[in-house]
C-alpha cells in the first residue's frame, strides 16, 4: 500500500513537467491551429539555457530561480521570433506545411544545441533549498517531487486567471472561436498570435528548466518528450489545458507504475516492456471512445473543402510516356555510367520513391493525411529482419514477409485512423508509428531493441551492388506502376470521390470508410516492399527505420513533388534522398542545413514545388 | 399507385431548435410533392433525415414499406433514394461524365476493383444519362468548374443513374435564371413520369412549385400546416397567412 501511494506521488510530479510542455503546445494549437512539432526542442532549449544560466549566475536560490526565469523568457522569446519570421507567412497555407516548418526548427535546434552545449549530456543542478526528502505519512518522498507536485495545479491556475480574468486572455479565447470578429475589433491579430507563442514557447522551455534537478539536458530528449506531449494533448483533447492535466497525470502515473514493477509480467511480457507502448495504447483506446479527447470539443468536420479543388488526374500523354521511357533507358544504363557508391545511393532513392509513392497514394489520392508512416516501411523491415533472423529464411521468401507484416500493421492502424479525421487522424497516426517503435526498441528479445538485428544479406545472385540495383529497382519500378495505375482504377476513383466528397460519396452508395481502410492497407503493403529492400541493401534493420523523422521524411518527398501528382514521389523522392545523403557526407551539420530547407521551401513555395512550377508555367502563359 | 414513401410523426430538435415537429409526409409512385415553407422551416432537415443522413428523434421513415430508420445514406440510397443537396456536391476532381460514371460503379458495385480504368466503365451508358439532363457537350469539363445550373444538372443525373423509386431533390433550380429553371423542372417532370419515380422536392420559386407539384405539403417552423393540391393549399387562410402572404417579398 505505502509502495503504491509512493508510486502514485512520484507518478505525479512526473506529470507536472509534462503538463508544462502540453499546456503550452495545446495552448498554440487553440489559437493559431498549428501543430508545433518544435514544441520539444522548445523543451529541450529550456533545460540547456537553464543549466548554462544556472552556472553563470552560482547555484544560491536567486541564482538557479533566476535561471529558470530568464530561460524560461528566452525560450518564449524564441518562439516569438520563429513565428514573426517564418510561421506569418504561412498561416494560409495547407497546415502540413505548417508542419513541416516546425519540423525544420526541430532539426535546426538539434544542430545548434549540439554546437553550442557539445555532445555530452548536461547533468541538472539541484534546486536550493528543495533536496533531500522529507517524511509523510511515514513515506520518504523527495522535496523537490512536493513541489512538483504543487507547481502544475498553480500554472493551471495561473494560466485559467490569464485566460478568464484578462483582457488579453478574453481576446485569446475569442479569437479561438472566431478570428473574425478579433480583427473586426480591430485587434491586430499578428501580434495575438505570437503572444500566444511566446506564451507556449515560455511554458515549453519552464518545463525543460523545470525538471532539470530531477533529470539532465540532452540531446534527445527533444524528440522523445515531443511523441508524449502529443498523446497528452491528443488525450486531453486539442486546444483544452484542463484536459492536457488530466491527461499527463493519467499517462504519468500508468508509465510509472509500469517502471517501477518492471519485473512484473504480462503474458510473457515485461511491465517495462510496455511502458512506452502503454502510453499510445491509452491515447488510441481513448481515441475510439471520444475522437476528440477527453474534454476537447468536437472538430465540425465540413463538406466544404477550403481553397481550389483537387486537380484531375489525365492519364499519361505522350510527352510522359517518352520521358518514362528515357527514365527507363538511363536506369537500365546506370551501372555503367556511374560507380557502385552511386549506384548504391541510387537504389536507396529508388526505394524511397516507392515509399513516398505509396504515401502519395494514401494523401494525394485518398486525402488521408499521415504522420507516421514509417511505420509500414519500418514494419517491412522487421518483416525481413525477423523472418532472417529466427526463421532463418531466404531473402527470395523474406521478402514477402515484408509487405505481409507491414499490411498487417496498417490493417491494424488503419482500423483505428479512419475513424477519425483531420489533426486527431494525424496525430493518431504518429501514435501508431510511435506504438510500432517502441515494441521494436523495448521487446528487445524479439527485435533486438536499440541495436536491430544485422546480418541481413542478399544472396549470392543478388549480392553484387549492381545486381542487387537491379533487382530493388525492378521491383520498385513495378510498384511505382502498380500505384499509379491503381490512381486510375475504379478503387482509386472512390477514393478520390470520398475525398472530393465524403457527403456526395456516402449519397451514392459509397462506404467511404471502408474503403480508406483498405487504401491503408494498400498504402503500408507498398511501404513495406520498400521497408523490406531497404533492410537488404543496408545488411541491417534499427528502429530508425520506424522513427518519426523517417516519417517526416516520407512527407516532405511527397511535398517536395506535390501531393497531387502521381510523378512527384519520383522527383520528391528521389531528390530528397540523393541531397539528404550528400549532405550526411559533406557535413556533421546535416540536420540544420536539411531542417533550413525545409523551412525554405515551406516559406517560399507555400503550394509546393510543383504548385510552384504550375503557377510558374501559367505566367510564361503556355498551355501545357 | 403503390406508395413509395411514408412518413409518420417524424422529429428532430438540434439542442434548443425544434426543427422539424411531428411530420406525416406521403408519396405515390410516379407523383411530385413539393415541401414548401420559409427559410429555416425544416425542410433540408426533413430531406436529411430521410435519406438517412441524420437520425429522427422521434417518428418512422418507410421506404416501400421497409422502416428505413437507422441505416446509413448510403444503405438508403441501395434501396432506391437518389438526392440532390440545396449545396450542389459532386467530385470537383472529375470530370462531369466521370461523375456519373462513379453512380454506375458504385450501383454496379464495381467501386472495390484494382485493375482497369474507372474512365472506360459505363462511359456509354453515362454519356446517355448526361444526354438526358442536357449536359452532353460538357461531359468532359471538370464538375469543379460547371456553372451553378450545370452542376444542378449533373446532380440529377447522378441521382438518377441507378434508376431510383425515390428522388429527393433539395432546391433542385436555386441560382437559375428563370428560363433555366422552367427547363429543369419540366425535363424532370418528363422523366419522373416516365419512369414512375415519385419525387419529394422543395423549391422557393412558387412558379415551379404551383406547375409542377401533384401536391404540395407546407412545412412552418417545423411543423405540417397544409397538405394538398395546390389549388387547395394556395386558397388555405393559414398558408396564406405564414407563408404564401409574404412570399411576394421574399422572392
Ligand atoms: N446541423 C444542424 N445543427 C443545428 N441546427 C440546425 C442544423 N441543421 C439545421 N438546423 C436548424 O434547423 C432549422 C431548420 O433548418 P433547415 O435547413 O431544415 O431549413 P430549410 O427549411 O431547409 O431552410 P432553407 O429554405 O433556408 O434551406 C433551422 O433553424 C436551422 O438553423
Ligand atoms: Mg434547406
Amino acid at each position: 500500500m505505502d509502495l503504491l501511494l509512493q508510486q502514485l506521488l512520484t507518478g505525479v510530479a512526473s506529470a507536472s513537467g509534462l503538463f508544462l510542455v502540453a499546456s503550452g503546445l495545446t495552448i498554440i494549437f487553440g489559437v493559431t491551429r498549428i501543430v508545433n512539432f518544435a514544441h520539444g526542442s522548445l523543451y529541450m532549449l529550456g533545460a540547456y539555457l537553464a543549466v548554462s544560466l544556472i552556472d553563470l549566475f552560482g547555484g544560491g536560490h536567486l541564482g538557479f530561480w533566476g535561471g529558470v526565469i530568464l530561460a524560461m523568457l528566452a525560450v518564449g522569446l524564441i518562439g516569438a521570433l520563429f513565428e514573426i519570421t517564418v510561421l506569418r507567412r504561412i498561416y494560409q497555407a495547407p497546415e502540413l506545411f505548417q508542419l513541416l516548418a516546425t519540423f525544420g526548427l526541430v532539426l535546426v535546434v538539434q544542430d545548434v544545441t549540439l554546437l553550442i552545449w557539445g555532445p555530452q549530456d548536461l547533468l541538472g543542478p539541484r534546486a536550493p533549498g528543495l533536496t533531500g526528502a522529507t517524511q509523510i505519512f511515514g513515506l520518504r518522498v523527495p522535496v523537490y517531487d512536493l513541489f512538483l507536485i504543487a507547481f502544475a495545479p498553480l500554472v493551471l491556475l495561473v494560466l485559467w486567471l490569464l485566460f478568464n480574468r484578462t483582457r488579453w486572455g478574453i481576446l485569446i479565447r475569442a479569437a479561438t472561436q472566431d478570428q473574425q470578429m478579433v480583427t473586426a475589433l480591430g485587434v491586430n491579430q499578428k501580434w495575438l498570435f505570437t503572444g500566444v507563442f511566446f506564451l507556449g514557447a515560455a511554458l515549453a522551455g519552464l518545463g525543460g528548466a523545470i525538471q532539470l534537478p530531477k533529470g539532465d539536458a540532452n540531446l534527445h530528449m527533444d524528440l522523445q518528450l515531443i511523441a508524449a506531449v502529443f498523446v497528452v494533448v491528443v488525450v486531453g483533447g486539442m486546444g483544452s489545458i484542463l484536459g492536457a492535466y488530466l491527461a499527463a497525470l493519467l499517462i504519468s502515473l500508468i508509465r510509472v507504475l509500469l517502471i517501477t514493477n518492471a519485473q512484473l509480467t504480462f503474458g510473457g511480457i515485461a511491465a517495462w516492456q510496455m511502458e512506452l507502448v502503454s502510453m499510445f495504447l491509452v491515447m488510441a483506446l481513448v481515441l475510439i471512445a471520444r475522437p476528440w479527447g477527453l474534454l476537447g470539443r468536437r472538430e465540425v468536420a465540413s463538406d466544404q473543402r477550403s481553397g481550389t479543388p483537387e486537380p484531375r488526374l489525365r492519364p499519361a500523354d505522350a510527352t510522359l510516356r517518352i520521358a518514362g521511357g528515357l527514365l527507363l533507358v538511363v536506369l537500365l544504363g546506370l551501372p555503367w555510367i556511374v560507380g557502385s557508391y552511386f549506384l548504391s545511393v541510387a537504389t536507396e532513392a529508388l526505394i524511397f520513391v516507392l515509399f513516398a509513392a505509396s504515401l502519395q497514394f494514401l494523401m494525394g489520392v485518398g486525402g488521408i493525411i499521415s504522420f507516421g508512416h514509417a511505420a509500414y516501411f519500418g514494419l517491412g523491415a522487421y518483416g525481413v529482419g525477423l523472418a532472417v533472423r529466427h526463421w532463418g529464411m531466404s531473402m527470395e521468401v523474406a521478402l514477402l514477409a515484408a509487405p505481409l507484416l507491414a499490411g498487417v500493421g496498417a490493417l491494424v492502424f488503419g482500423w483505428f485512423c479512419v475513424r477519425l479525421s483531420g489533426v486527431y487522424l494525424a496525430m493518431l497516426t504518429l501514435a501508431f508509428a510511435q506504438i510500432a517503435w517502441s515494441i521494436a526498441f523495448q521487446w528487445i528479445d524479439l527485435t533486438g531493441g536499440d541495436n536491430g538485428i544485422i546480418g541481413i544479406w542478399p544472396p549470392d545472385w543478388a549480392s553484387s551492388v549492381t545486381n542487387f540495383y537491379y533487382l530493388a529497382g525492378a521491383i520498385c519500378v513495378i510498384g511505382l506502376l502498380c500505384l499509379r495505375h491503381l490512381a486510375f482504377s475504379p478503387f482509386g476513383y472512390t477514393l478520390r470521390a470520398g475525398r472530393d466528397s465524403p457527403l456526395r460519396a456516402d449519397a451514392l452508395g459509397i462506404d467511404v470508410r471502408q474503403h480508406r481502410w483498405f487504401a491503408f492497407v494498400l498504402a503500408g503493403v507498398f511501404a513495406g516492399i520498400a521497408g523490406g529492400l531497404f533492410a537488404y541493401l543496408k545488411g541491417s534493420v534499427s528502429p530508425e527505420t520506424l522513427s518519426i523523422s523517417l516519417s517526416i521524411d516520407a512527407l516532405v518527398m511527397v511535398l517536395l513533388g506535390g501531393v497531387q501528382t502521381l510523378t512527384g514521389p519520383i522527383f520528391g523522392g528521389a531528390l530528397y534522398s540523393v541531397l539528404k545523403n550528400e549532405l550526411i557526407s559533406l557535413t556533421n551539420y546535416w540536420r540544420s542545413i536539411l531542417g533550413l530547407i525545409i523551412v525554405l521551401l515551406v516559406v517560399l513555395f507555400p503550394q509546393g514545388l510543383a504548385g510552384a512550377a504550375e503557377s510558374l508555367r501559367g505566367r510564361l502563359g503556355t498551355s501545357r | 399507385m403503390s406508395r413509395v414513401l411514408e412518413v409518420r410523426g417524424l422529429a428532430k430538435a438540434f439542442g434548443g431548435v425544434r426543427a422539424v415537429r411531428g411530420v406525416d409526409l406521403d408519396l405515390q409512385a410516379g407523383e411530385m410533392l413539393a415541401l414548401i415553407g420559409p427559410n429555416g422551416a425544416g425542410k433540408s432537415t426533413c430531406f436529411n433525415l430521410i435519406n438517412g443522413q441524420l437520425q429522427p428523434d422521434n417518428g418512422s421513415v418507410r421506404f416501400l414499406g421497409r422502416d428505413v430508420v437507422g441505416l446509413p445514406p448510403r444503405r438508403i440510397w441501395r434501396l432506391g433514394v437518389g438526392r440532390t443537396f440545396q449545396v450542389a456536391a459532386t467530385f470537383a476532381s472529375m470530370s462531369a461524365r466521370e461523375n456519373v460514371q462513379m453512380a454506375f460503379l458504385s450501383h454496379h458495385r464495381r467501386l472495390r476493383r484494382l485493375v482497369g480504368y474507372a474512365g472506360d466503365a459505363y462511359k456509354q451508358e453515362a454519356c446517355d444519362l448526361l444526354e438526358r439532363v442536357e449536359m452532353r457537350a460538357l461531359a468532359d469539363r471538370a464538375a469543379g468548374v460547371l456553372a451553378y445550373g450545370d452542376v444542378k444538372r449533373l446532380e440529377l443525373a447522378m441521382a438518377l443513374a441507378h434508376g431510383p423509386r425515390l428522388l429527393l431533390m433539395d432546391e433542385p433550380t436555386a441560382g437559375m435564371a428563370p428560363q433555366e429553371r422552367r427547363s429543369l423542372m419540366t425535363l424532370t417532370s418528363e422523366i419522373v413520369r416516365k419512369e414512375g419515380i415519385a419525387v419529394l422536392f422543395t423549391e422557393h420559386d412558387m412558379d415551379a412549385v404551383f406547375s409542377h407539384a401533384d401536391r404540395i405539403a407546407v412545412l412552418d417552423r417545423g411543423e405540417k400546416i397544409a397538405d394538398g393540391r395546390p389549388e387547395e393549399v394556395r386558397r388555405d387562410s393559414r398558408v396564406q397567412a405564414s407563408y404564401l402572404g409574404s412570399f411576394g417579398a421574399q422572392s
